[in-house]
């Protein structure tokens, strides 16, 4: 008897990274992780209008601002560690658990598998980042209504432009994430701890918030990824500056390149001994 | 395609892990429509054998060839129409048993998503986990990951199939269950390379032997030529031991042995060979020997294991 050969089928791939996807919801620990990440927005609209000191919004009086305001908060720790748990989730806890070998001998392809798991941190980074912006602006809007806003310019710009600027944030700290995420990705390689990958990728994020705030290393902070994650507040000005969040984005388009790749040449040549 | 050749071909094949030589210039052959026995004590390259045929482990020399085709150059083209076990079964805890096989299925770009619950639920037919299917893998005894591992291996029709150790684990039952299952598949056509270091279960379900020690294939042959080539031993009970080992010695017969008995006298013995039995009495009598008991027997094919690969438990 012989099998006859089957053709690779259409849309394999996406159905792959369907799997990926919906493994990664399936995960209590990455559920909770959403509820943390929605949480923050809701809490800070919460604590903004108990309080009563609501100087800032007040002067605004827009529900876009609050979204913002959460992204920025959430940008400096909150989503580099989830991009960091995913990262340990995808090839070094597949190793840890066994299950690597048999996606391998499937086969699923070590090129394909590695794009599949980018693909993954990639709808992981979106998924969060709008995640805080379309509950913040749940709340905001609730809270503090949806009237015209103020760009930090001090010009007044309706509600619905500061809607396209609320996206246009959020899609490009998505963007910053992936890059954390590729960083992890390639650690991911490395060994077979996903534990190990998550404190690798944080320990390089809080390095270099470290190095942000080192005067004396000023000379290297535009080569980190996080010296750019709020560079997008020039957005919100009128007119927009678009030069430094597009030189975010060349940046963090480097840092994907560089360790994508080194992620691909390990990936392709390791021994899988686990 | 590889019909009426060989499955698995390997030659030449090594790994070493730094300066410890895990494997050392295997060359295998699995006939095409054999079930191979891939025995070996614990710690002997089996399974680095195994990684390196399914292109898990790059070898540090030497080829292999599944299925006619070169390995790993190939694994896309060859290994859908391989099934593997390899080193234990391993899922995600947290899904249940069909979802994990989902997973799996998803992976293989061979596989047709719109026949994919039907084959899942016909390979936890097969297995016996169809009761089980709901529940989280993390609930599931060694046994059932096990029957798991097997169920995801039949999601689609192979022509090689690579276990590991399958019956690791299982009770009696399932272990008569997996020969069962081996045996159908092997019925249909399917080659199937079965590693263990159990000899019983090889002797049970294969028709041919490859015997792993120490990094090297000590042996392999068919299941009877093994039996066959390992002979027959004289065994003479005698007060002379020194004649009779003299004898023995002139007549041509190798691995000539004594050991001291009780009393009086004692055991030589030694391997007949290509010499007639009945020419072995006679010359120990014109030898002056006295002869008090004599037997020729072929040794069980535990006792050619052991020969083959030493007794000691100590592993590398």
């Amino acid at each position: 008897m012989s099998v006859e050969a089957r053709p690779v089928r259409p849309f394999a791939f996406w159905r792959l990274v369907g799997s990926e996807i919906s493994l990664m919801l399936s995960r209590r620990r990455n559920q909770l992780g959403l509820v943390i990440l929605a949480a923050v927005p809701v809490v800070m609209a919460v604590a903004i209008k108990t309080s009563g000191d609501t100087g800032l919004m007040v002067s605004v009086a827009n529900g876009t601002v609050l979204p913002m305001l959460a992204l920025m908060m959430e940008s400096a720790f909150f989503l580099p560690l989830a991009m960091s748990l995913l990262a340990g989730d995808a090839i070094a806890g597949e190793a840890h658990g066994g299950t690597l070998r048999y996606l391998l001998v499937t086969p699923v392809g070590r090129a394909r598998l590695l794009a599949v798991k980018f693909a993954g941190l990639l709808v992981g980074a979106f998924f969060g980042t709008f995640l805080i912006a379309v509950v913040g602006l749940v709340a905001g809007v609730m809270v503090f209504g949806s009237g015209a806003s103020m760009t930090l310019s001090g010009t007044a710009i309706t509600f619905t432009e500061s809607l396209g600027r609320l996206a246009l944030m959020a899609l490009f700290l998505a963007l910053m994430m992936t890059a954390v995420g590729t960083m992890g990705l390639f650690l991911s390689t490395l060994v077979d701890q996903p534990l190990a990958v998550t404190v690798g990728c944080m320990v390089v994020v809080i390095l270099s918030w470290l190095t942000e705030a080192t005067s004396q290393l000023a000379w290297l902070q535009p080569y980190l990824l996080t010296h750019w994650f709020l560079q997008f507040a020039d957005v919100l000005r009128d007119p927009p500056l678009w030069s430094r969040a597009v030189k975010g984005l060349g940046v963090a388009a480097a840092w994907m390149a560089v360790t994508g790749a080194a992620a691909w040449a390990r990936f392709t040549s390791k021994d899988i001994g686990s | 395609m590889s019909e009426g050749g060989a499955a698995v071909v390997t030659s030449g094949l090594t790994k070493t892990f730094g300066h410890q030589t895990a494997v050392d210039d295997l060359a295998l052959e699995v006939p095409t429509g054999s079930v191979y026995g891939f025995l070996g004590p614990n710690g002997s390259g089996k399974t680095t054998t195994i990684r390196m045929l399914l292109g898990l482990v790059h070898p540090t020399a030497g080829h292999v060839r599944l299925l006619d085709e070169p390995m790993p150059a190939h694994a896309n083209r060859v290994l859908p129409r391989v099934g593997a076990l390899v080193e234990g079964p391993a899922f995600h805890l947290h899904l249940n048993g069909r979802d994990n096989l989902r997973r799996l299925d998803a992976a293989d770009a061979t596989a047709e998503a719109r026949t994919s619950s039907a084959r899942i639920g016909a390979a936890l037919e097969r297995v016996g986990l169809t009761a089980a299917a709901r529940k989280r893998v993390k609930n599931y005894s060694l046994g059932m990951k096990q029957r798991l591992g097997i169920a995801a291996a039949l999601l689609q029709p192979h022509d090689l199939l690579v276990l590991d150790e399958p019956t690791n684990g299982l009770d009696p039952q399932g272990t008569r269950e997996v020969r069962h299952l081996v045996a159908g598949l092997a019925h249909d056509g399917t080659t199937v390379l079965v590693s263990s270091h159990l000899l019983a279960e090889v002797e049970q379900m294969c028709s041919h032997v490859g015997v792993m020690s120490r990094g090297r294939l000590v042996a392999q042959d068919s299941l009877a030529g093994l039996r066959r080539a390992h002979g027959v031993r004289v065994r003479v009970t005698t007060p002379d031991l020194a004649q009779a080992t003299d004898a023995l010695t002139v007549l041509g017969l190798d691995e000539v042995a004594s050991s001291a008995g009780e009393g009086a006298s004692g055991q030589v013995t030694a391997a007949l060979g290509d010499h007639a039995v009945e020419a072995v009495v006679p010359a120990l009598v014109s030898a002056g020997v006295r002869v008090l008991g004599f037997s020729a027997d072929s040794a069980s094919l535990e006792e050619r294991f052991v020969e083959l690969t030493g007794e000691g438990f100590d592993v590398r």
